[in-house]
């Protein structure tokens, strides 16, 4: 079967165990795991490195919901450039080898209820927007398609989002040269 | 014409394919290494080369890799045990799924949509995780340094690299490396069909900005910082020995092959005959051959320029990078816009 009809076969609400749905629980079961090790891990550099774990599983479920743009931009943006970026910076600054017990952090109380709370929050919101809305996708998502969105729908804010950027950009330079 | 693919059913696809790319990368690699390394070289220093080992030293590969495998798989002791082990096999991931987009022939593909070339840029930014992992999990300062300067150097090189690949993008309106192939196939000289229209003769400064990104990114000399070995011993591969050494010596030269044949696609016409029609089944054979021997000729150019050249400066390579590839990226990617809405 073709990917496009395993996904037509799956949006077609058929057999709960298509490969689609089971490859979905073991991405998300490594995302979770790998998230949870981010945030317990006592080395920084191992907290980056779970981290491209998690951003790679998003990138893979990106995948499987035929979003293949998405997919790969988070490949590009998050691992290949804001990771090594925390990387670079971690190693230019403090690498030690092993565990580091000023991370130990003593805010962990209060990151661990923020969390809850997020997660309680955007899960509510989700499903009482979402619960009965059905996505089909027949097909994955073609490149064409998104640029062309991008280029009439959305011009205004493709472009007022491009200046913004820019202005970020020269003002970050003007931050940097100041001496 | 009906393909021999079409009659096979997905999973002997899926096996050819994987066999496909596995010779790929290992056949490639090592011809590279045996054409190039051990015998261009010779000749340009007027010696021989490997001579023992077979007809020509033609098997000393395999004797080079069979002592690499006797070898000790040497962990230092203050290393971090599994970012170490682990770091060669995420560069030669990311030289694995680099070759998926390729293009061999008219149904001698991997995967071709619309991802292409998007695809290729953004996997070959993995490998700079495992570079950075193998420098700082080496516990070593000069892994370290030569991790950090290699990681510098390929977020500099990234840029020109896929501004150069734009303007060919604008061209052939499309990023499918099949579709590129096919629209220089169909394309016209002004009106001189013979040959194509190779994006090399319209695009030649995106080839030369390409070409000389490629060697920054494959740090090949002039580009060798991260790896001086005067200074640095060899960079972040200083600790390892063995088989994982051999990783990532396979992993260079295989990603050398690769790179060139984005480029020969890009810019040479890919695996297209002149002559021949575009969807005749014979090129499914003599594509991926024709392919070969232009990455022969590319790779033959790196590193003709690799034992030619001293090495750059820290802040010559950062200057180069920066103040002259990447504006004439930019100019070039204008022009090409504004004769493709014009002409």
């Amino acid at each position: 079967m073709t990917p496009a009809g395993v996904l037509a076969a799956g949006a077609a609400g058929g057999d709960l165990f298509v490969a689609q749905n089971v490859f979905f629980g073991v991405i998300a079961l490594v995302m979770i795991v790998s998230a949870i090790r981010c945030v317990t891990t006592r080395n920084v550099v191992h907290a980056a490195l779970w981290l491209v774990l998690v951003l790679a599983g998003a990138a893979a479920q990106f995948i499987l919901l035929g979003s293949e743009f998405v997919a790969v931009t988070q490949v590009l943006v998050y691992i290949g450039a804001i990771i090594v970026l925390f990387l670079f910076g971690i190693m230019l600054t403090k690498a030690s080898m092993g565990d580091d017990d000023s991370v130990a952090g003593e805010k962990r109380l209060m990151a661990g209820l923020v969390a809850v709370l997020l997660a309680v929050v955007m899960g509510i919101a989700l499903i009482d927007s979402y619960s009965d809305t059905r996505v089909v996708i027949d097909e994955p998502q073609r490149f064409a398609a998104v640029s062309d969105a991008i280029f009439s729908q959305y011009i205004v804010a493709f472009e007022a989002v491009s200046v913004l950027l820019l202005a970020a950009l020269i003002g970050a330079i003007v931050v940097a040269r100041k001496e | 014409m009906i393909s021999v693919l079409s009659e096979l059913s997905y999973w002997q696809v899926t096996s050819i394919r994987v066999g496909a790319g596995l010779v790929a990368v290992l056949l490639v690699a090592g011809t590279l290494v045996y054409a190039h390394l051990f015998k261009m070289v010779s000749f340009m220093q007027s010696r021989l080369g490997p001579m023992e080992a077979g007809p020509y030293g033609s098997l000393q590969l395999l004797a080079e890799i069979g002592k690499f495998l006797q070898k000790e798989d040497i962990v230092p002791r203050r290393a971090d045990r599994f970012v170490f082990k682990a770091a060669p096999f995420v560069v030669l991931t990311s030289t694995f799924l680099l070759l998926v987009v390729l293009p061999g022939g008219p149904d001698a593909w991997f995967i071709s949509n619309d991802l292409g070339i998007y695809l290729a840029m953004a996997v070959s930014s993995v490998s700079v995780i495992g570079i950075l992992m193998a420098g700082w999990g080496s516990a070593s300062k000069y892994s370290l340094l030569g991790g950090l300067r290699a990681t510098g150097q390929l977020i500099a090189y990234e840029l020109p690299l896929l501004l150069a690949v734009v303007g060919v993008v604008i061209q052939a309106e499309t990023m499918n490396l099949q579709e590129i192939v096919l629209a220089q196939a169909n394309g016209e000289i002004f009106g001189w069909g013979a040959i194509g229209n190779p994006f090399i003769i319209t695009q030649f400064a995106g080839f030369i900005i390409f070409m000389i990104a490629m060697q920054a990114e494959l740090t090949q000399t002039p580009f060798d910082m991260p790896v001086a070995e005067s200074e640095l011993v060899t960079g972040y591969m200083t600790e390892y020995s063995g088989l994982r050494f051999l990783l990532f010596f396979i992993g260079e030269f295989a990603t050398a092959g690769v790179f060139s044949a984005i480029a020969a696609v890009l810019f040479l016409g890919g695996w297209y005959v002149p002559g021949l029609d575009p969807a005749d089944n014979l090129l499914n054979l003599l594509g991926p051959l024709v392919l070969f021997g232009k990455v022969v000729l590319l790779t033959f150019l790196v590193f003709w320029v690799r034992f030619t050249f001293p090495r750059f400066r820290e802040d010559q390579l950062q200057r180069l990078a920066w103040k002259f590839l990447v504006p004439l990226a930019l100019a070039n990617i204008v022009v090409t816009g504004v004769l493709k809405v014009v002409v």
